[in-house]
């Protein structure tokens, strides 16, 4: 049982940071006003969150520019990736043994 | 047992999330149901211009004698069927946005951007390929050629909307495969494939998300 909690990720503890790598998982990559759109969230809470993944090396973020505005896109990497699937597992057996 | 609740409040969180970001939701079924009873008008409509009954085979003989198109009635049927488009494309764009709003849902962000890129580039093809017919002569095929390309426009769509989508592709493609084999109900399958699927199609998605 010990090591099923040890999988528990502290980085996803947030509901925020989970619901990131969730979009993040099914898009190649996605600009911050299409996440805030979708976790519906303030502007200063989102950026701390990305700040937190972008530490961990979970996410990749890139700038650009399109026409004169900036854009910031978002992208897992595959540590990121690891992570959140490890996690899910980690959930789930969690789940399951607590059901027997 | 607070805990485990918990954890699977996350999950469903994660779920909604990974779906709602990557798939176009407001798709509506009765939008279905409605561009089925306009392509069935449509239908009706030019069987009365080539003045033949539905069970008569060969209306493609009456749009093309001696290798020239009737000047009186292609005109017409052109008509009947880009009105028939039209009226399909604003009915979906409308009940798509009505959905939209009342799921609370963004109408245009990327999950529509990535269906329509998806939907359209089978579905350009096929128009361009119909217009080549059209030039060729070959006026039988085009309508069997709506249907397999607009089949395959939704089974490529469908992985960026509702997944029940796939499957009105592949009996739209099966549909259009029939219409070449027996090319002289051409007309018949093309009300089939547009009037009937679509009208089956919207009242299974209407009873599933819509009810």
């Amino acid at each position: 049982m010990k090591n099923y909690i040890d999988n528990i990720n502290k980085a996803f503890e947030s509901r925020v940071r989970l619901g990131i790598m969730s979009i993040l998982m099914v898009n190649d990559s996605i600009d911050f006003s299409t996440l805030k759109e979708q976790l519906q969230i303030t502007d200063g809470n989102l950026a701390s969150h990305l700040a937190a993944l972008e530490k961990l090396e979970y996410l990749l973020v890139s700038k650009q520019f399109i026409g004169k505005k900036p854009n910031t896109t978002y992208a897992a990497t595959k540590i990121g990736r690891k992570a959140f699937s490890e996690h899910l597992n980690a959930l789930e057996r969690l789940i399951n043994i607590s059901g027997q | 047992m607070d805990k485990n609740q918990e954890h699977l409040e996350a999950i469903r969180d994660i779920r909604t999330l990974m779906e709602r970001s990557s798939r176009f939701l407001p798709l509506s079924g009765l939008s279905g149901m409605l561009i089925g009873v306009w392509a069935l008008g449509c239908t009706a409509i030019a069987y009365s211009i080539l003045g033949i009954a539905i069970k008569d085979p060969g209306y493609h003989t009456l749009l093309m004698e001696n290798g020239q198109l009737n000047s009186s009635s292609f005109p017409l049927l052109m008509a009947d069927f880009m009105l028939a488009l039209l009226a399909a494309l604003s009915t979906g764009l409308l009940m798509a946005m009505r959905k939209a709003k009342k799921m609370k849902l963004p109408v245009w962000d990327a999950t529509a951007k990535r269906m329509l890129a998806n939907l359209a580039i089978p579905l350009v093809a096929g128009g361009i390929y119909c217009l080549i017919l059209l030039y060729l002569g070959e006026i039988v095929l085009i309508a069997p050629a709506t249907l397999l390309f607009y089949g395959l426009a939704l089974v490529n769509a469908s992985k960026y909307t509702i997944a029940e989508l796939r499957f009105l592709g592949i009996l739209e493609i099966a549909t259009g495969l029939m219409a070449t084999l027996f090319a002289d109900y051409g007309l018949l399958f093309w009300a089939t494939g547009f009037g009937i699927l679509h009208i089956v199609y919207g009242i299974l998605i209407y009873n599933k998300y819509e009810k």
